[in-house]
């Protein structure tokens, strides 16, 4: 890209594990102001957690992040809970609070971190939830609600305090095509209008490619490409083109790592269950 | 807002039933009301034997509980058991040769230190020590002077 | 040989668990503790938390209040009335109740009620990610979910022990005197003479603000430790009422032993 971009978020050199299994080994990425920035990697690869990793909620073992040039793991409660203000967080489950109808769901933030009267909260309340296409279903609660009108009323609460960067994790996952093309629409016109920084952690190849200006793809706990999306569409080999193009057999095999087929059902191994 | 206005109204409720309850085990169940408020003066007497007096037990006069038995310790000079006793300040003419034994209410029931008052001029303080006691009477030696007097007859 | 050293092995590795749990639950309460105070600024949430644990408890203490106090008085007048002492049914049930039954039973029941909900409600928080949301969203759930349910829990408890304590009374009343045809007089005074305000009244409130302290940690903690998922929530809240009914009762016991030798 010939444009100077400012970055936002800055990952070095990232160390991860859960128990015996390391999920992050040496990640370093950084994440353009202003942009749409999608991680991809397949299911299982961690991608939540470095979501949860970038906004602090987990400490990592070694590495640092930074957002906006502060150090999150070194900052106090305090501080951290400052910067967060700053930053929206769209859960896969939407993570509505169960006892709160849409419209105090959407209105939690602001009652929270803000004395407006209740005339400003209740414009505000309606303008995002008119964003997201469900100011009719303000009174309903979250029980009521499908996946994806859980996810859009959650990405009007996310954007309700007016934040600079927002997180979305899976936001495609589980839906039908309509809410898809919903939610493309949404975190592009989103991203355009309010000039947020947005983070999309997903493995739906289609509509990331649809949205996203950049692709960090992670696999095995390690960041092995990055780039524009028309660079990693002209990848023909290796992991990247099969993961891009969804090929069954590739680098990653489509066989978990056994013994020879025929010598497990000889029993060679196992002593039992041969078919002699 | 409705809905916060049921919630305050319940929980209202809630601390006004638990209150009344609270008077109710004060008043009708305990003896609250009895010596925790009204001021009192305290003595004390010297005991042989207190059989199986305790702490807390009353301190009557005719019959008529007139105060409590605060502590009961050894007293270190005479060897002999040293009952401190709480007295309801409207029982200050009490005279100062008054007598108190240790009796027991029923056969089978606790025991209670009697009072019996005498009658000297000057009145009960706080601090008087009451030289006129009574010992609890002890079954085992009631019955072995019995024994001794029947043996001595014989 | 090599039996031995992996004996040792999981046994020095179970104590080191044992250790981190232990460790991980004190820096919990501790951080809890220490949300409190901003807990009382938010008395909408206190207030909400008061009627969920205490206010919905009503229905079942009351209920057991008046018939633990019943059955008490039958008994004891079964008994008492064999040694012509039937006058003292009053005293013998209220004692029972204030001393032991009424924060026993009320404790117990509401880790039953109330303790095994809020496991419940704070496993499927977590689960459905509500809790990573609220501090997504910079609020703290320390200060706006943790601490508010502790602090009610400790209020809620002795308030409903004091009103089962008050129902049982009311209940040994019906029975002995409305029923069973003990004097009223000799009910009240025997119960009014034996029965004191402090040691009797006061340290059954004392237990029950232990039992309170007891069921909001051991509930707390097992909704925040339980696994995300449908059965981790049911075993943590199993977990909740067989723990807490075991610690109210080895509890009840050491305290006793305190208060009334």
């Amino acid at each position: 890209m010939t444009e100077k971009v400012e970055t936002l978020i800055e990952i070095k050199d990232l160390t991860f594990s859960r128990g015996e299994r390391k999920i992050f080994d040496g990640i370093t990425l950084s994440i353009p102001k202003g942009k749409i920035t999608a991680i991809m990697g397949p299911s299982g690869s961690g991608k939540t957690t470095l979501l949860k990793l970038i906004a602090g909620q987990l400490p990592p073992d070694s590495g640092e992040v930074f957002v906006e040039g502060l150090n999150v793991h070194q900052l106090s409660r305090k501080k951290l809970y400052q910067l967060r203000r700053k930053m929206g967080m769209l859960f896969q489950s939407g993570a509505l609070l169960a006892d709160l109808n849409v419209f105090e769901n959407v209105a939690f933030p602001l009652r929270e971190h803000t004395k407006l009267p209740e005339e400003v909260i209740y414009a505000l309340v309606l303008m995002k939830l008119q964003a997201v296409g469900l100011r009719g279903a303000k009174e309903m609660m979250p029980s009521e609600l499908s996946g994806g009108m859980s996810r859009r009323v959650a990405l009007a609460r996310g954007i309700a305090l007016d934040p600079e960067m927002i997180f979305y994790d899976e936001p495609f996952v589980g839906q039908d095509p309509i809410t898809k093309g919903v939610l493309v629409k949404l975190i592009k016109t989103l991203n355009e209008s309010l000039g947020l920084t947005s983070v999309l952690v997903s493995h739906d190849v289609d509509e990331v490619m649809m949205i996203a200006d950049y692709i960090c793809v992670i696999s095995e706990g390690k960041l092995i490409a990055e780039g524009t999306k028309e660079a990693l569409l002209n990848e023909s080999t290796g992991y990247v083109n099969q993961f891009i193009h969804g090929l069954p057999d590739g680098p990653v095999p489509f066989h978990f790592p056994n013994v020879s087929y025929t010598d497990d059902l000889e029993g060679v191994h196992t002593g039992k269950r041969g078919l002699k | 807002m409705k809905k916060q206005t049921k919630i305050e109204i319940w929980v209202g409720a809630f601390v006004l039933m638990s209150l009344m309850a609270l008077a109710y085990l004060a008043f009708q169940v305990s003896n609250f009301s009895g010596w925790k408020d009204r001021p009192t003066y305290e003595v004390s007497a010297l005991f042989d034997n207190i059989g199986g007096l305790k702490e807390r037990a009353p301190l009557k006069l005719s019959g008529v509980v007139i105060g409590r038995i605060t502590a009961i310790e050894i007293d270190p000079i005479s060897f002999k058991a040293r009952v401190h006793m709480k007295i309801d300040q409207a029982f200050n003419q009490l005279p100062v040769d008054s007598s108190v034994s240790i009796l027991t209410s029923g056969l089978l029931g606790d025991q209670y230190v009697g009072l019996e008052p005498g009658g000297d001029e000057e009145v009960l303080q706080q601090g008087s020590e009451i030289e006129m006691t009574q010992s609890a009477m002890v079954l085992e030696e009631l019955i072995g002077q019995f024994l001794v007097k029947f043996s001595e007859s014989d | 040989m090599s039996g031995f050293q992996r004996f040792l092995q999981n046994m020095g590795q179970g104590f080191l668990e044992k250790v981190a749990a232990f460790g991980r639950g004190s820096l919990f309460i501790w951080s809890i503790l220490a949300a409190i105070p901003s807990a009382l600024f938010r008395f909408d949430l206190l207030l909400k938390q008061i009627y969920v644990t205490g206010v919905l408890s009503l229905p079942i203490i009351l209920m057991a209040g008046l018939f633990v106090g019943m059955v008490l008085s039958l008994q004891g007048y079964n008994i008492l009335v064999e040694f012509n002492a039937e006058e003292a049914v009053g005293s013998m049930t209220a004692l029972s109740l204030l001393r032991e039954l009424g924060p026993v039973v009320g404790g117990l029941l509401f880790a039953g009620r109330a303790g095994s909900a809020l496991t419940a409600e704070i496993g499927l928080m977590r689960s459905t990610e509500q809790i990573s949301a609220l501090e997504m969203m910079a609020v703290d759930p320390l200060k706006f979910i943790y601490a508010p349910r502790f602090l009610a829990v400790i209020i809620v408890l002795p308030l409903l022990v004091l009103i089962f304590n008050a129902l049982g009374v009311f209940g040994g009343y019906l029975v002995s005197v409305s029923w069973l045809g003990v004097d009223s007089g000799a009910f009240w005074s025997q119960m009014s003479s034996q029965v004191d305000w402090q040691e009797d009244v006061l340290n059954g409130v004392i237990k029950s603000v232990a039992f309170g302290v007891l069921i909001a940690v051991i509930a707390l903690f097992q909704g925040v430790n339980a696994i995300p998922s449908s059965e981790g929530v049911s075993n943590a809240t199993t977990r909740t009422v067989v723990h807490a009914s075991l610690g109210i009762l080895g509890l009840d016991f050491i305290l006793t032993s305190i208060m009334f030798n």
